[in-house]
């Protein structure tokens, strides 16, 4: 008897909690409003630009040639090239908890202001405690815009050997 | 079926149906408090007060807050701030107790370290007391969020990003916390819920509970003496109340309470009508904005000692350091090996381990109010390292003390 009603109970237990854990979901109307599409042409060059997709800033950096110039492999990696321009694009939040990094041109890097930490000017970490480089959202190229939110091949690419989450 | 009798007072009809003179006896009048106590063993009765101006504050504004991202900033800083009649009022009460029963709360944690109240069947209170001191943070938390200006969204940025866990990139649970990529109306409404009343409840039922714990093993005193409650409870009902070590816990000891509280509210409210300030960020009187991060972001007063541990490190050491810090003071009773439950004066490397826990939070609390830069990131890194070395001492030391 008291198992029989331990059982009865459980399963409507399990059940609530099921409820309980969906209705906390994101709800289908924030999950389809995942998609932004930025026009390449208009970036100046050396200037940090921030655009915004779900909600999040996207630094978005047209390189100048002297960046590009010295631009290390593992830069390389995370550059990104839209007709003749290179870019990097990142989600503009720290990979510590989420922050905005603030971007000084002097420096041509960023810092952190919540816990100190630092960036370069092609999003790589120059000091912690933030774990690694900035994410790179999804994107595809498509021209010269580039349309955040869907997979394209580069970015596939990037995600396989591990430059970005 | 129990038998009734016709009342011969209101008084006599209530206690044949809820026995109100024996839970009287049971609650007040002969529940019994030791005398060789200080004005320390009256923060309880501070809190349940400030817990109470929280309550009461808390009603009036929420008959005029708004849940709601757009309306919620103008709706506390603006309707409440200045359309409501005494709407500041009720804020000002609200955000000064929010600060000021953190104070409490670590006064009352500290007195009951230093005087040994966790141990000899006092282990619930200690566990059902950082239990409360967890509920009240999220509640502290939780209402952070509410006014929606700039240090409410980035700290809960910060905040929910911590369930991240670090390099297991728990992204998925972040997002199912906020409801959304980033914070935004779902995490508003559902950290107003919790704020209003999941939390609440809880705190109530952790109350109850706080009190039941004490109830058998009744309070400690200055010298951890063990009172035999039953003889001394007889000694003073035969009319020897000069030579019992108790009295009542009403009137008597409440009339003593009463006045601490008396002298605390005095301060409370010079606190509420002349210095609020320093409950109310400047940053948070700007609308929150996700494209903008505020030029340094700290947490309120009562959580920087346990920032300061989490920021000197690399992400997953610090989430570890950070996750020892909010569970190892529950484990104290455990911890502290030694029989003696006696002030911490009286247990030598005890007491230094005591003064140094304190001073290592105090210096915790001070750099992680500080920018993380240069000397003061040394300094928080030391204080960091020391906090948990202490703990891990903790054993060893009080393993050795000798019996008193």
């Amino acid at each position: 008897m008291g198992k029989a009603f331990g059982a009865v109970a459980g399963v409507g237990a399990v059940a609530s909690l099921v409820a309980m854990k969906k209705t906390w979901d994101p709800l289908p109307s924030v999950k389809a409003a995942g998609f932004t599409t930025l026009d390449m042409t208009i970036y100046p060059e050396g200037e940090l630009i921030t655009e915004k997709w779900r909600g999040k800033p996207i630094f978005v950096l047209k390189k100048t040639a002297a960046m590009i110039a010295k631009q290390t492999e593992s830069q390389k990696a995370r550059d990104i090239v839209v007709g003749d321009s290179h870019f990097m694009i990142a989600i503009g939040l720290c990979t510590h908890l989420g922050c905005i990094p603030a971007y000084i041109p002097a420096d041509e890097s960023f810092l952190c202001a919540c816990h100190g930490g630092m960036f370069n000017w092609a999003g790589e970490v120059t000091k912690v405690p933030p774990p690694r480089a900035f994410d790179i959202p999804p994107f595809k190229i498509e021209g010269t815009s580039l349309v955040l939110g869907e997979v394209g091949p580069e970015f596939q690419a990037m995600k396989d050997s591990g430059i970005t989450l | 079926m129990a038998h009734f009798t016709k009342a011969t007072s209101v008084k006599d009809w209530l206690n044949q149906r809820l026995a109100i003179e024996k839970v009287e006896k049971v609650m007040a009048s002969e529940y019994w408090i030791p005398k060789n106590i200080n004005f320390l063993w009256a923060m309880g009765m501070v809190l349940a007060i400030t817990f109470a101006l929280l309550l009461v504050s808390g009603i009036f504004l929420l008959m005029y807050y708004q849940p709601d991202v757009k309306d919620a900033f103008y709706s506390v800083n603006f309707t409440i701030m200045r359309d409501v009649d005494y709407g500041w009022l009720w804020r000002h009460v609200h955000g000064v107790a929010a600060s000021v029963v953190f104070l409490i709360i670590y006064i009352h944690m500290f007195t009951g370290i230093y005087y040994g109240s966790y141990k000899k069947g006092r282990e619930m209170i200690w566990v059902s007391g950082m239990l409360l001191f967890v509920t009240f943070s999220a509640e502290a938390f939780s209402g952070y969020m509410l006014p929606w200006g700039q240090m409410s969204y980035w700290a809960g940025m910060v905040i929910t990003n911590i369930f991240s866990l670090g390099g297991l990139h728990l992204d998925g649970l972040v997002e199912w916390i906020r409801g959304d990529y980033v914070p935004a109306q779902a995490f508003l409404t559902r950290f107003f819920m919790l704020h209003v009343l999941l939390l609440p409840l809880a705190i109530m039922g952790l109350i109850g509970l706080h009190f039941a714990a004490l109830r058998i093993p009744h309070v400690n005193n200055q010298d951890g003496e063990e009172v035999d409650f039953d003889a001394e409870a007889k000694k003073y009902l035969a009319g020897d109340k000069a030579g019992s070590k108790v009295i009542r816990f009403a009137n008597d000891f409440m009339s003593k309470d009463l006045m601490v509280v008396g002298f605390f509210l005095i301060f409370f409210f010079y606190l509420v009508f002349f210095q609020y300030g320093f409950a109310l960020d400047p940053v948070n009187f700007d609308p929150a904005d996700g494209l903008k991060t505020p030029a340094h972001i700290y947490p309120e007063w009562y959580f920087l000692w346990s920032y300061e541990i989490l920021r000197p490190f690399s992400v997953n050491i610090g989430l570890l350091a950070f996750g020892f810090a909010q569970v190892i003071f529950v484990l104290l009773p455990w911890l502290d090996r030694s029989p003696n439950a006696v002030p911490a004066s009286r247990r030598g490397a005890f007491s230094v381990w005591f003064w140094l826990l304190l001073i290592d939070m105090i210096v915790l609390t001070a750099m992680g109010k500080l920018p993380p830069e240069g000397m003061f990131s040394t300094i928080g890194l030391v204080a960091a390292v020391a906090f948990i070395l202490l703990w891990v001492a903790l054993p060893f030391i009080t393993m050795n003390e000798k019996k008193v």
